[in-house]
């Protein structure tokens, strides 16, 4: 009972999700740590080339196709995980946090009266992980108590595995299948103009001292200047200038971009947990002493109104010249 | 539809979060409402109310677990329109995910609701578990990270924020569903007797005072875990928590071109 079990995520056209990548890395860490095979499942309908993908990923690779699977859905997802489980000696099961995993994953550890740990960072021993809490405001170490324990894989903390010599692909049966009621629809992709908040290069944020919604056009052109997303502390949503999806914080969405600018935002701690992931922050606000600045790499004491023009101007510029 | 709804104490997101030795101190913690808890309530009240004309469509049960302070939570969801809530008793830090979702599906089997509502996480653990391992037990459809709710002769479609955006799931009731940031915008919750046209308030509803006197004679039913028979053996052992290392204070820049510079040659990011 020491193997270690990494589902894959597929594209809609079969191949292998780059997000399932960190999850394998993840895998083979534990796997050395247990003593135990690293082993690779594929789930879906017409998944052969994320399968042979996953080949050179692992020793072993088990893929499992039936068109009742096209769409991931957990009601008929998690029963086949926790069977492939019981069958191939596993002590971990793992994927990447995604919405997939995250969905997913639970329902699996409940089947198996297992234990689970979210958004592992880090392998401390064969069932012991690293992951944060209260928005990265606390580093735990977790163990898990059970014969078997589940662990979704935060995508950022793990380098993405490489291909190297073919392992052995079998096939598995996927059994009958039983949706408990629960069927896929459809999906509808985002076609936004700008990137997604969660996986934007550049995030810029309006905070309560934008004063009114409309005042945020400057940072919508600044936002599009720079190809990012639009983000908002909560005291610009709660105000009702922006729509709540835009929150960024322990709240709303936690991003980690390249370059996050705060715009006018004190830096509430809720909102901090939200972005002090970021690899560049910069902070444009009024009050000097606001909280923004202690964890800003670049702060600027000044009104938006007497910066940002300036700064949309000097960026202009700048591309101009890089173009 | 009768919706039992859970909702969590959390230490208030906006504290500062204190240690003891290898463990998150919580003594001095001011206790609120987890905020996506608070939006499964708002959904909750949109699912089982006609909003146009104030008609009652259904009963909405808050249910929390905790020590007895916790009936100031849900005496704020009783406020919100909640018609009455479920307090089980227990320590919170001694309760892992699997434990809370076995109390939840002991409840659940009392109150036979059409609907298990909650929040796709809960903000100090952050797990983003018990909804999902309370659909397992309980044999019942899951919708998780809900953005959208609309009720139909089927029962629930749903709109679940996924990674490349929207993906579409219906599901039968009784269902678990669990409630994403967008939940609460203005026409997040549809449910066939609100007018279409009818948009809220963006955000959860605030407590009237009415609504906050009304609270005050609705009924907290206290549970004990030995009550319900659960048996709650912990599957995971926190071993210990600290603060993570702090980012260092950068340097303030006197002006946007200074800003820029240090952007494009320090940072490289532009």
């Amino acid at each position: 009972m020491s193997n270690v079990l990494i589902v894959c995520e597929t594209t809609p056209e079969g191949a292998l999700r780059k997000a399932s990548l960190p999850a394998v890395t993840f895998g083979k860490q534990t796997a050395e740590k247990a003593g135990g095979k690293l082993i690779l499942l594929v789930l879906g309908s017409g998944v052969g080339a994320a399968a042979a993908e996953a080949q050179k990923l692992a020793p072993k690779t088990i893929v499992i196709e039936h068109d009742g699977l096209k769409n991931a859905i957990a009601e008929t997802y998690a029963p086949i995980i926790v069977r492939v489980a019981k069958e191939n000696d596993v002590s971990v099961i793992g994927a990447t946090a995604t919405a997939f995993g995250k969905d997913i994953l639970p329902r699996a550890a409940a089947l198996l009266e297992a234990g689970m740990v979210s958004d592992v960072i880090g392998v401390v021993g064969p069932k012991t992980f690293r992951r944060p809490m209260l928005a990265g405001n606390a580093l735990c170490v977790v163990e898990g108590l059970t014969p078997v324990v589940v662990a979704s894989v935060r995508q950022t903390e793990f380098p993405a595995a490489e291909a190297g010599a073919p392992g052995e692909l079998s096939k598995g049966d996927a059994g009958a299948l039983d949706g408990k009621g629960a069927s896929f629809v459809r999906a509808e992709t985002t076609k936004s103009a700008r990137p997604d908040l969660a996986e934007a290069r550049v995030v810029v944020s309006g905070g309560r001292g934008m004063k009114e919604g409309k005042n945020f056009g400057v940072l919508e052109t600044l936002t599009d200047l720079l190809g990012g997303a639009m983000g908002a502390s909560r005291a610009a949503t709660d105000a009702g200038m922006v729509p709540s999806d835009l929150q960024v914080g322990q709240t709303g969405k936690v991003v980690a971009p390249e370059l996050y600018i705060a715009v006018a935002i004190s830096g509430a701690i809720q909102h901090l947990a939200g972005m002090k992931g970021s690899k560049t922050i910069v902070a444009i606000n009024k009050d000097g002493e606001a909280p923004i600045f202690q964890v800003a790499d670049y702060g600027l004491v000044g009104t938006w109104e007497s910066t940002i023009p300036a700064l949309i101007e000097e960026v202009k510029k700048l591309k101009a010249a890089q173009s | 539809m009768k919706i039992l709804v859970t909702v969590k104490r959390v230490p208030d997101p906006e504290q500062k979060v204190k240690f003891k030795g290898t463990s998150v101190d919580v003594s001095a913690a001011n206790w609120v409402i987890n905020a996506f808890d608070e939006y499964a309530i708002e959904a909750a009240l949109r699912l089982n109310e006609n909003a146009a004309t104030g008609e009652k469509l259904g009963e909405t049960i808050a249910l929390s677990i905790g020590p007895k302070d916790v009936s100031q939570q849900l005496r704020s969801a009783l406020a919100m329109g909640a018609d009455r809530a479920i307090l089980v008793g227990g320590a919170d830090e001694e309760l892992d995910s699997f434990a809370v979702a076995r109390i939840v599906k002991a409840v659940v089997e009392r109150e036979k609701p059409d609907l298990l509502l909650m929040g796709k996480l809960a903000t100090d653990g952050e797990a983003s578990q018990v909804p999902q391992l309370c659909a397992a037990l309980l044999d019942w459809p899951q919708a998780t990270f809900a953005a959208q709710i609309t009720a139909n002769a089927e029962g629930l479609e749903v709109k679940r924020e996924v990674d490349t955006g929207i993906e579409v799931k219906q599901v039968k009731l009784p269902a678990v569903v669990s409630v994403d940031l967008r939940i609460i915008s203005p026409t997040a919750v549809v449910n066939g007797k609100t007018p279409a046209t009818h948009a809220y308030q963006e955000g959860p509803r605030y407590a009237s005072l009415k609504g906050i006197m009304a609270a005050k004679k609705k009924e907290i039913k206290e549970i004990s875990l030995a009550d319900l028979g659960v048996k709650a053996a912990p599957v995971t052992k926190l071993v210990s928590a600290e603060p993570p290392a702090g980012r260092k204070a950068g340097v303030k820049v006197k002006d946007v071109a200074e800003l820029v510079s240090k952007l494009k040659n320090e940072a490289k990011v532009l």
